[in-house]
Parts: C-alpha cells; structure tokens; sequence
C-alpha cells in the first residue's frame, strides 16, 4: 500500500503547522520520561476502572482499552469544516427518519428503493405516523470520519443508534491533562468538558409535552455485564441523573415510573443505551429481560421520549449509507460537504460482479455488522479466506457492501520500537436538542496499534487517543 | 433514589463487612490452634470457626475433615462456598460496579483496588502461614479503609444511611453468631476462674471482635466470662456490641424517616430491639438463658433486613 497522509507529517516532507509545538516537545523529551508517563496513565485507567468487556471472552472479562498519550491534532479551520459537515449530515438523518416514518417523499422520488427500508430488520413499523418530540430521532450521534488526504473529510460510518466512546473522549482528556500540563501550557486546547452539560440540556429540551418543568432525566443501561457499563455509569454520574435498568421502571397508565426509596416517580425523557429490540418485550423481542412491559405502549402515547429514537437503525444501516450524499441533497438541496466512501452495493448485479472479481483489494462488510466483524479486508486476508467470503457473498449478495481499501491517515504512536505512524479515525459526537445542534470541538480518536493495521475498533486491537482541536 | 442502587450500597457494606469478620475469626482462631494442646483442650476450633461463620453444614458437603487447611481454604478462598471472603469481595465489586454513581470514587478505589490485589493471591492460593496472615491484614484493612472512606467522603444523605445500615445490622449478626457458639463457655455456673484453657478462648472471642484492649480498658479486671457478654450484649460504647449496633441502626433509620418524611415498620421495629436491649441486665439474660437471648436477637435482627427490603428496597 502506498505512503499513508500522516496527520503530523503529511506525506512525508513537512510537519504540519498543528503539530509544530508537539514535534518540538517531542524532541526535548527524553524517551523514558514518555515511556513513564504511558505506563502512569495505564495505572490511571486501571485504577478508574474505565474498562470495557469482549463478549465470548472469558479471560479477559474486563479489558483496557489502550491509551497512547501522543494526541492527535486539528486546526481550528479543519474543525470549523467538519463541524460544519457533521451538522448538515445530522440534520439531513433526522429529517430523511421523519420522512420515512411519515410521508416518505424521498421513496416516492425514487431516491432510494422502497424494499431497502421495507425488507430491512430495523425498520420498525411501529413508528409509522408516530410523532416524536421537535421531529427529532437521532438526538446523540457518532459519527465516525476518515481522511486519506489534508483536504477531505470522509464518513465511514454513521452511528444513528446508541452510539458509545464519549466517556473516552472526556476521560482521556482528564488523564492527558493530570500527565502532561506541560504540553497542555504549550497549547491552546479547545475543552471538552462541557459535553455532559450540552446533552443534559439537549435530553430536557425534548421532553414531552406535559412533562414537568424540570424534567426526569434517567440513562437507561442493559446492565453491568454490558460492554459499554463503565460508560454508562460514568455518564449518569456526570449528568447527575439515575442510572436504571429495566426492572428499575414500571409502566403505569401509560406513563413511565422509576422505583425508588420513596416510592415511584415519573420519568420523562429516558437516554436508553439498550437496543431497540430489548426495550419491549411486548413489542419487541419476549425474551428480552432487559426492557420494560409496556414501555412502547408509552411512548406511542406521547408520554416519554427516548434518546435516541425508535428505529434509528434504519438510518445508520450500511445499506442506506451508500445514499447518504443523495438523502443530503433531497433534504437540504445542498452539496454534502463530508464524502462518502465509494461504495458497491452487493444487491446489484453489475455491483457484484464488480466486488467477486476484485476480492482481493476491497473491503467487503455486512449491511447489519458493526465493531468490525464479520469483515474481509481483501489486501490482508489469505486466499483461502477469499474464497470462503466468495461464496458468502454469492449466496446473499443483499447482506453486504464493499469499498476500496482505503489508506487511512496515520499519527505518531508510542510503539514497542519507539514512535511509530498508525493509522487512525475520529468519531466526534453531534448532539440535537430542541433549539440547537452542538458538537463538543475534538471526539474519540481510535488508533489501530498494530503496524500497518486498519481495524481501529476496541474489540480488535485499537487503542484511543486524545484528540485535540486547536484554538484560533 | 433508586431502591436498587439503595440495596446495592446496603449489601455492599454487607459483604465488606463480613469479609472482614471472616479473616478475623480466621485470625483468632489460627492464634488458639498455634497454643500447645493442653492450653486448647479437645474442642476442635476449626468447627467452632466454621459455625460462627454460619456455614458449618455446607462445609462437610466439601471436605471431610474440619482442619486448618480445610478451612482456611473454605472461608477464604473457595468459590463454592457463597459466603467465602473471595466471593464478599467479589459480590462487593459487583454491587459497586452497579452503583457507581451513588458511591465516592475513593470507596471505588478500595474495592477496585482490593479486588485486582486479591486476584493474584487468589491465583496461587498463600503458600505459607506467612502470606496468608498478610492476606487477613490486607482484608481488614480494606474493610478499614472502605468505612473510613464512607465516613469521610460521602454526603450524609440516603445513600450513606443505607450504607450503614447494611454496615451495623451485618456487624450485629456476627457478634451475636459469636457469642452463640461460645455461649456455653460464658455460662456462670463454671465460676472457676479462668483456667489457661477457657482463658484463651475468651481471648479468642473478643480478639475476633477486636475487643482485647477495649475490655481492660472498661473493666480494668482479667477476663472474666460474665464481663465479655456484658461487653458484647450491653456496653453501648464498644462499636462492635450489639447495644451500639442498634444505636446505630435506629439513628440511621430515623435519619431517612425524617428526610423522606415518613416513618414505617423498619423504624418502630429496630427502636424495639433496640429498647430491649437498653432495658436488660446481664444478670436477666443469664437467668433465661444467654443461648435462648442470642437466638431470639438473631432472628429479630434478620427480621429488620426483611422489613428494611419490604419497606425500601424492593
């Protein structure tokens, strides 16, 4: 593969003017002082308890996900364009989830075939002609961004349902700053602190409309055997709002209650980190133990808002994904400003002819997988492995996507053989209340620390870093 | 707030606590088992260990024989006995995962400390008599430092008073279980004063209750059997007594009734208790019966657990 843009050193020649400072700290930095303060900061986490769990893995329950103390770094005009996409982009999936869940103007143009949101498992019929508070479904989004060159900003991938990684954004931030005052003096470093605030007020602003002045805010966990708990827990205790689990409400008339010491008290908004199909068990899945009776039956009522909406999912589906730059342009008659990775779509024939001959370069997913399995990365999968994907593939063209296999930016990361350029995403976090759209300036830089590696998920490898956006 | 978070923190301080009495008695009786025989007599310590700890049935469907090692390894280490001091620490962390939020993050940081030391002396097992009396340093200090770090850093609201609520109505358990399985030996008719044997058992007792210093310091008298219950039952100004278990008990409670407003069976159930025990005499306790007062105080005491769930928790 060829040279990748690196996000210090672009191609190679010229440190970029972000990184100016950094490069020079670096240099006066003895190595072991770096090397002390990694392993401080792995304490730090382990000590914090911010750790996460890999289902199937029995030994390792409770994981670190790695930290690598280089932060990654963007200027304030890399930031104002992105942030400026993101906010189109958000506003574009809320209105095109109001569409298709009412008038659906956009099947009727023939924008997107109609079985592609009918056939699909997450749509949810339920929430035809249901009116959700200020039209808004996708109140806290991730969305996760790629770049191959210093002019573009790309999407990989839209996250619409309950999207996680923000406790890592702001606790990585707390740890950089207890290691590191002195690089954090050397630069002007937008904070990120205000997050908790910014949802809190986004989760109140969409509160029903006979809620109570203050509203009832509650996050909603599947519990401590979730991998994202640690989250969870740390949002809740952030948000000063009740972490609860499904045994911990009950649905009374068609209103949402939370058991407490002194008896029930109406909940109205609930920031819900569980799946659509587990919140339900009338509605959705009955053998979910983790949602409550009743619930939808509320919701259909007006009576409770959940964050994110139902049926997001159809929003953020890989399928869908490769619409994207037409659903922007339908809804807003604008140019997308953020791009989409080239996408061939499995369903169509001249698609898949395309994919089956060129295995081997492409990246081929699953319309519904996510964390980066189920997955073949054609330059790095063995023969054998093609194979296997190739038949697959022609036994159920509809379930997968592909994309070329794209050379992800890198930065500077500690490695076992000192500093080392690996490649990297951004998943920045866009909130949607009532009045406004807001995005915390940085997101969740994930690394992967392999070399040469492109799979940055937590589940397989990655690592995080801090992400920092410079101040004009 | 929530019932669950506030059964979480009652149980939390719950398992600490045990924890805690488990490596004490473990302690305590280890020091008797090191005497020479004719200090000890026939009585197999060991046993008298596992009933205190309330698990003598459930052993022998483990183990044949109720020796050191046996033992030991059954209260401290085993996973298949629920109550082992491996399995308080973990239910502990288990629960303090799951309230979070309602706890400080200096009590985290014990249990989340305790727990990742504890795994690798849980890995190997101690080896020897030498580590395995660290690990029952290491295990009070825990519960130590987790009540000290409620103490002084948690807001006095609910959540505290449902922590020490789980923290007094545990401790008085184990006092009371002690006591039952050491009655016989405070009866008064054996008035013989301490011959070495029984001498060493009493010291036995308030060493698992760590009360050694306390009794010379209130009754300024060598040990006599009377005195200890006394001590154990009465004497509101040993915490780990029963009378000053219930002080507490009926403080916190009252504390929440006000707070919410609201009094209820839990409240009128502890001042009872509590009430009984301010009223009794030692001398009345013997007369019907020490044996008789304990099982009684035990089964009222699980009683306020049920009503404490009823009222708040479920």
């Amino acid at each position: 593969m060829a040279v990748a843009f690196d996000e210090m050193n672009g191609l190679g020649e010229d440190l970029r003017p972000a990184y100016q400072e950094l490069s020079r700290w670096l240099k006066e930095t003895p190595p072991d002082a770096l090397e002390y303060r990694r392993q401080e900061a792995e304490l730090l986490f382990r000590r914090i308890g911010i750790t996460f769990a890999v289902y199937g893995d029995s030994e390792a329950q409770e994981r670190l996900i790695p930290f690598d103390v280089i932060p990654r770094i963007m200027s304030a005009t890399e930031w104002t364009l992105l942030e400026k996409g993101l906010k189109q982009r958000v506003l574009a999936l809320n209105m095109f989830l109001k569409d298709i869940y009412h008038g659906r103007d956009i099947l009727r143009a023939n924008v997107i075939p109609e079985d592609l949101i009918f056939q699909n498992p997450v749509f949810r019929p339920e929430m035809n002609g249901q009116d959700v508070p200020h039209d808004i479904y996708v109140h806290i989004a991730g969305i996760d961004i790629i770049r191959t060159d210093p002019d573009n900003f790309i999407v990989l991938e839209d996250n619409a349902r309950t999207p996680s990684g923000v406790s890592y954004m702001l606790e990585n931030r707390e740890i950089m700053m207890r290691l590191f005052p002195d690089l954090f003096s050397r630069h002007r470093v937008a904070p990120v602190e205000r997050y908790p605030d910014e949802l809190l007020s986004a989760l109140r602003s969409v509160a029903p409309h006979n809620a109570s002045a203050e509203p009832t805010v509650a996050l909603m966990t599947p519990g401590v055997y979730n991998s994202a708990y640690y989250e969870h827990s740390f949002l809740a205790d952030k948000l000063g709002i009740e972490l609860v689990e499904g045994r911990d409400l009950i649905v009374k008339n068609d209103e949402v209650f939370m058991r407490t010491t002194e008896g029930l008290k109406r909940v109205d908004v609930i920031y819900r980190r569980v799946d659509d199909d587990f919140l339900d068990p009338l509605t959705f899945r009955p053998d979910s133990a983790l949602g409550v009776p009743g619930l939808m039956s509320a919701y259909a009522a007006g009576n409770i808002t959940l964050a994110n909406a139902v049926g997001t999912g159809i929003a953020d589906d890989k399928a869908i994904y490769s619409y994207m730059p037409d659903i922007v342009k339908f809804y807003l008659s604008e140019e997308p400003i953020l791009k989409n990775v080239q996408t061939w779509r499995c369903r169509e024939p001249q698609d898949l002819s395309y994919v089956l001959d060129n295995l081997a370069d492409l990246v081929v997913k699953e319309v519904h997988g996510s964390g980066g399995y189920g997955m073949l990365i054609g330059p790095a999968a063995t023969k054998a492995t093609i194979e296997a994907f190739r038949d697959k593939l022609k036994r159920e063209p509809e379930g997968f996507i592909a994309q070329p296999t794209l050379a992800l930016s890198t930065c500077p990361t500690c490695t076992d053989k000192g500093l080392a350029p690996r490649h990297v995403d951004l998943r920045p976090f866009v909130l949607t209340g009532s009045s406004n759209t807001t995005i915390v300036p940085g997101g969740l830089t994930r690394v992967a620390l392999k070399e040469g590696s492109l799979v940055v998920n937590s589940s397989q490898g990655g690592g995080t870093k801090d992400t920092w956006i410079l101040s004009e | 707030m929530l019932s669950r978070t506030a059964e979480n923190l009652f149980w939390l301080a719950r398992y600490v606590e045990r924890a805690e009495y488990l490596a004490r008695t473990i302690d305590a009786t280890l020091r008797v088992t090191a005497l020479p025989a004719a200090y000890i007599g026939k009585t197999n310590e060991w046993d008298s260990a596992l009933l205190t700890a309330g698990v003598g049935a459930a052993f022998y469907d483990h183990y044949e024989e109720a020796n050191e090692r046996n033992v030991v390894e059954y209260l401290s280490f085993s996973d298949a006995n629920p109550a082992s001091i491996k399995n308080c620490i973990e239910a502990a962390r288990l629960n303090s995962r799951s309230v979070r939020t309602a706890l400080t993050s200096e009590m985290w940081d014990t249990i989340n400390s305790a727990w990742i030391e504890l795994q690798a002396v849980w890995n190997k097992g101690p080896a020897n008599r030498e580590e395995l009396a660290k690990f029952l340093r290491f295990v009070q200090e825990t519960s130590l430092r987790f009540d000290g770090s409620a103490y002084r850093t948690m807001l006095r609201n609910d959540a505290y008073w449902f922590s020490r609520l789980g923290v007094h109505l545990e401790r008085a358990d184990n006092t009371a279980r002690i006591l039952d399985v050491k009655y016989h030996m405070l009866l008064p008719e054996e008035e013989h004063v301490g011959g070495p044997l029984d001498y060493y058992q009493w010291t036995s007792i308030l060493r698992s209750v760590s009360a050694t210093t306390a009794y010379h310091w209130v009754y300024r008298e060598t040990l006599k059997p009377w005195l200890i219950a006394d001590l154990l039952i009465l004497n509101d100004t040993l915490p780990r007594s029963l009378a000053s278990c219930y002080s507490n008990l009926v403080r916190n409670l009252d504390q929440i009734g006000v707070a919410y407003g609201r009094q209820g069976a839990s409240q009128r159930h502890a001042r009872g208790i509590r009430n009984r025990l301010e009223h009794s005499h030692m001398d009345d306790i013997f007369q019907h019966g020490v044996h008789e007062f304990i099982q009684e105080f035990i089964a009222d005491n699980s009683r306020l657990g049920e009503i404490i769930t009823k009222q708040y928790l479920i």
